[in-house]
């Protein structure tokens, strides 16, 4: 069984007992920045809440940033930080009960959460190697918030790949346009961005019920079988029947639906199982897959929310990878990678990696 | 000898300099507490806050609340030019409420210097962090990077690194001089040589003030381009500046402040001009009022890193995003509102005008057309109430007009501080890496040129130990080989964008 770390709230709901009067819970979680501007700025904003805090000794801040530079970020502060972070993170680990996993929150576009973020992900491999890891990505605005976002989301990428156990996107663009169109935000701001990513966390994360107990709380995440794997070219692939092929657009691996408040179980779910939206090799009924609960999610009567691996990243990634390569192919800013230890080599793998996954994804 | 030297030896920035005892006291009850405190006197306050750590740690958190400290740059000011620029930069930056930065004054000439430190600011400055030579450097380079180069540079060194002591965590130099004199040029750029030796994970940035056409100091282009040499192998940014446009600047604004129009009133603490006067006083000391433009560049510059925002950017975010390649480090800035700069209440125009107004010519802090040159990058350092969407609709609606080079058509590196400018809801710097730099170096090695087929006034210069007609030549190269750089980027300017083939693997 696995339990989620990071912001659980299942854990939130237990707070810490001490003496009489009500102690306010505090998030299993641990703050990284190489300045501390923001983390500061964090501590206090949620302590000002009044509902929950961060732990006190939970926060690890340098001076000095890393400049928007993975190389920086993965090479120079990684090794140099890397036990107290390490520490950091243990002592959580040993509050837990029962360790299940990690889910680690960064960006791609940067330094710090790019570079050392890899790198972090990559030390909790070889440290936890049973436990899961997650991370959740921030995809950038695909106009500059950093010239060199493209290279350092392709690093992060090609790193992750190998350490991490999934990945899960949040696109800056794809968010905008949900403030812009669905909330009619008029002027938007990283704390409107920030919400509906918050919100869309909880949605997926807040406990429901697995399929198979309904009085225990479904605590695998998201439910994927990390042992799934393409079938080997040349076997034959099961048959399907389908009768939408047609609209097929995108294909999915696997699909988790979570469904929240009233009528749960009432819902209609026939479409979601419809062959047409999945692989060849993988059926609807064990590519698809349903969380229940009747608690409501924030304040709506009914909500639901889907998690999707398919082919709907292909396109951003393609494009990343694409731009990426043609700065790379002139080779501009990558004297400021090689000053920090990552070659030219590096870069060329990450590459290959990287246009390994998109051509794996198209093919579904 | 003190040289009169050229029409830029006006008055040093005087007039009322502090701020009002009221200003001071909102964070000065707060340092009483502390011990170690010279004098009640509230500038007193604030210098005993610029030596020490502890009094400076406490002085940011009466400010800002912040648990850890903010990293720290030091300036260092060097020649007539860069000491009057870097005067009115800490007195801008006291009334912004900076964080108080470290500095080093070097000056080969008493006078500018004495000058400033008989001026109020006086005590910001500790006196043990100048270094003062009686005779100038008579402008010409080679007695300030040669002569006087090695015969201080173990003082200067000394205390670069008293000064660096002083910072938790230092994260850049900014060296501020001019490029046409000997003091600042020869010196100055020597300096650049011994800071990389010396902090070599530190980043220089340079503050250069360009000759302008008009320049009366005959062997300017000497200095010029012996510096140029300098700047290309031991900066890590440069910020070239001229006289000339932030002249045109200044005179822009008195346009707009004395057309009547808008309903226009002049605030008595005047940014621009630092005299108590009014603003028609910049027209006497058109000086004061030109270091005050550069001034308000470099606490824009760092008001990401020193003032919270939802998109911080330290001063190591700009190199590594606007130097694509190590010799191309030339930025030209841009600062908007100009009106910012005259410190004038004028009604807030559409925002979007601020952003329409960084790109053209006629705001850049050195003669040049961004907007029909090619963009290598450009960043956009945003102050005061703008949100994350304010600033990507303006980028989409400006970036059709503007010719961005094939491998980054979305070079834009963006930042937002909370913090506006003193007495203003929102300003805007831009940096960019453009190719429009070009014609300042390619006038400048023509005067050059000219000047030195006739071997004008060069004994002046070999008869300095060290110098051979070689470190000419080789200087002339070096700015060439930039200049073809430059050229070579031009000409992708027309070319179609084309995909390059990707690499193929096997599925």
């Amino acid at each position: 069984m696995r339990i989620m770390r990071g912001l659980s709230l299942r854990h939130l709901n237990k707070t810490e007992t001490a003496g009489p009067g009500a102690v306010i819970p505090i998030a299993r979680a641990v703050l990284v920045d190489m300045e501390p501007k923001v983390i500061n700025q964090t501590l206090s904003k949620a302590a000002q809440s009044g509902r929950w805090k961060y732990g006190q000794h939970s926060s690890f801040c340098q001076k000095q940033g890393s400049g928007n530079n993975w190389a920086y970020g993965y090479s120079v502060h990684g090794p140099r930080h890397e036990e107290s972070i390490r520490n950091l993170i243990q002592k959580e680990v040993e509050k837990c009960d029962s360790l299940s996993g990690f889910f680690i929150i960064m960006s791609m576009a940067g330094g710090t959460g790019s570079g050392l973020g890899a790198f972090v992900t990559q030390n909790l491999q070889d440290q936890y190697s049973n436990s899961l890891k997650m991370n959740q990505i921030i995809w950038p605005y695909g106009t500059g918030e950093v010239i060199v976002q493209n290279y350092n989301s392709i690093l992060t990428l090609s790193h992750l790949y190998r350490s991490s156990d999934a990945l899960l996107v949040h696109e800056n663009d794809a968010v905008h346009k949900i403030c812009a169109k669905l909330m009619n935000i008029k002027q938007i701001s990283f704390s409107d961005i920030n919400q509906v990513l918050a919100h869309q966390l909880g949605s997926v994360f807040q406990p429901t019920y697995s399929a198979e107990g309904s009085f225990h709380y479904r605590r695998n995440p998201l439910g994927i079988d990390w042992q799934i794997r393409p079938p080997l070219p040349g076997l034959p692939s099961l048959s399907k029947m389908s009768l939408n092929k047609e609209l097929h657009f995108n294909t999915s691996i696997a699909n988790l639906l979570i469904l929240r408040g009233k009528d749960v179980h009432s819902a209609d779910l026939e479409g979601f199982k419809d062959p047409a939206l999945y692989t060849s090799w993988l059926e609807p009924v064990n590519a698809f897959n349903v969380w229940r609960t009747q608690r409501a999610f924030s304040k709506y009567e009914k909500s639901a929310a889907l998690v999707s691996n398919s082919q709907f990243l292909v396109k951003p990634l393609d494009m990343i990878v694409g731009k990426a390569w043609n700065m790379f192919a002139s080779k501009a800013y990558v004297h400021q990678y090689t000053k920090f230890g990552i070659e030219e080599e590096d870069f060329l793998d990450s590459f290959a990696l990287l246009e390994q996954v998109v051509a794996s994804y198209c093919t579904l | 000898m003190v040289t009169v030297r050229r029409s830029a030896l006006a008055q040093p920035c005087d007039g009322k300099l502090f701020p009002e005892p009221g200003e001071v006291l909102s964070y000065g009850s707060d340092l009483r507490q502390r011990r170690d405190l010279r004098s009640p006197r509230p500038l007193g306050e604030l210098r005993s806050c610029a030596r020490g750590i502890q009094r400076r740690r406490g002085f940011l958190s009466a400010l800002s609340g912040q648990r850890c400290s903010m990293t720290q740059s030091v300036i260092v000011q060097v020649g007539q030019c860069g000491n009057q620029i870097g005067c009115c930069f800490w007195d801008l930056a006291l009334r912004e409420h900076a964080a108080v930065n470290q500095a080093v004054l070097i000056d080969m000439e008493e006078g500018v210097v004495n000058e400033i430190l008989q001026g109020p600011l006086r005590d910001v400055f500790d006196s043990k962090q100048l270094i003062t030579d009686i005779s100038g450097s008579g402008n010409n380079w080679a007695v300030g990077h040669k002569v006087f180069g090695s015969r201080y540079q173990e003082e200067i060194l000394e205390k670069l690194r008293k000064s660096a002591e002083h910072c938790d965590c230092l994260q850049c130099f900014f060296v501020i001089h001019s490029m046409g004199g000997g003091t600042g040029s020869g010196l100055g750029t020597y300096l650049l040589k011994v800071l990389e030796d010396e902090f070599p994970e530190v980043y220089r940035f340079v503050t250069s003030v360009y000759p302008s056409g008009e320049d009366d100091v005959i062997t300017s282009p000497y200095n010029s381009i012996l510096a140029m040499k300098e700047l290309n192998e031991h900066a890590d940014c440069v910020l070239p500046i001229d006289n000339q446009s932030l002249f045109d600047i200044i005179s822009k604004i008195d346009l707009v402040v004395n057309s009547g129009k808008l309903g226009t009133t002049i605030k008595p603490k005047s940014l621009v001009t630092s005299s108590a006067g009014t603003f028609k006083k910049w027209q006497e000391k058109p000086f004061d009022a030109m270091n005050n433009i550069v001034a308000n560049l470099l606490l824009s510059l760092t008001s990401s890193a020193r003032f919270e925002g939802s998109l911080n950017m330290d001063l190591n975010e700009i190199s590594m995003n606007l130097v694509p390649f190590p010799q191309l480090h030339y930025l030209v800035s841009s600062l908007t509102p100009l009106y910012t700069l005259a410190d004038v209440n004028v009604p807030p125009r559409r925002l979007d005008q601020m952003f329409s107004d960084a790109f053209s010519k006629d705001h850049q802090l050195i003669r040049a057309d961004p907007k029909h040159s090619l963009y290598l990058a450009c960043a956009l350092m945003v102050r005061g109430n703008v949100q994350i969407s304010d600033l990507r609709r303006n980028i989409e609606r400006l970036k059709p007009s503007l010719q961005f080079v094939s491998w980054n058509q979305e070079g834009w590196k963006t930042s937002l501080c909370s913090v506006p400018p003193v007495g203003h809801s929102h300003s805007l710097l831009a940096l960019a890496n453009n190719t429009c730099v070009k014609p300042t170096f390619v006038e400048l090695r023509e005067r050059f040129l000219r000047l030195y087929k006739k071997k004008a006034h060069l004994h002046h210069y070999l008869q300095i130990e060290g110098m051979e007609e070689s470190c000419f030549t080789e200087a002339e190269s070096s700015l060439s080989a930039l200049i073809r750089e430059y050229n070579q980027l031009d000409a992708t300017k027309s070319m179609p964008v084309e995909d390059l083939p990707r690499l193929s693997v096997a599925v």
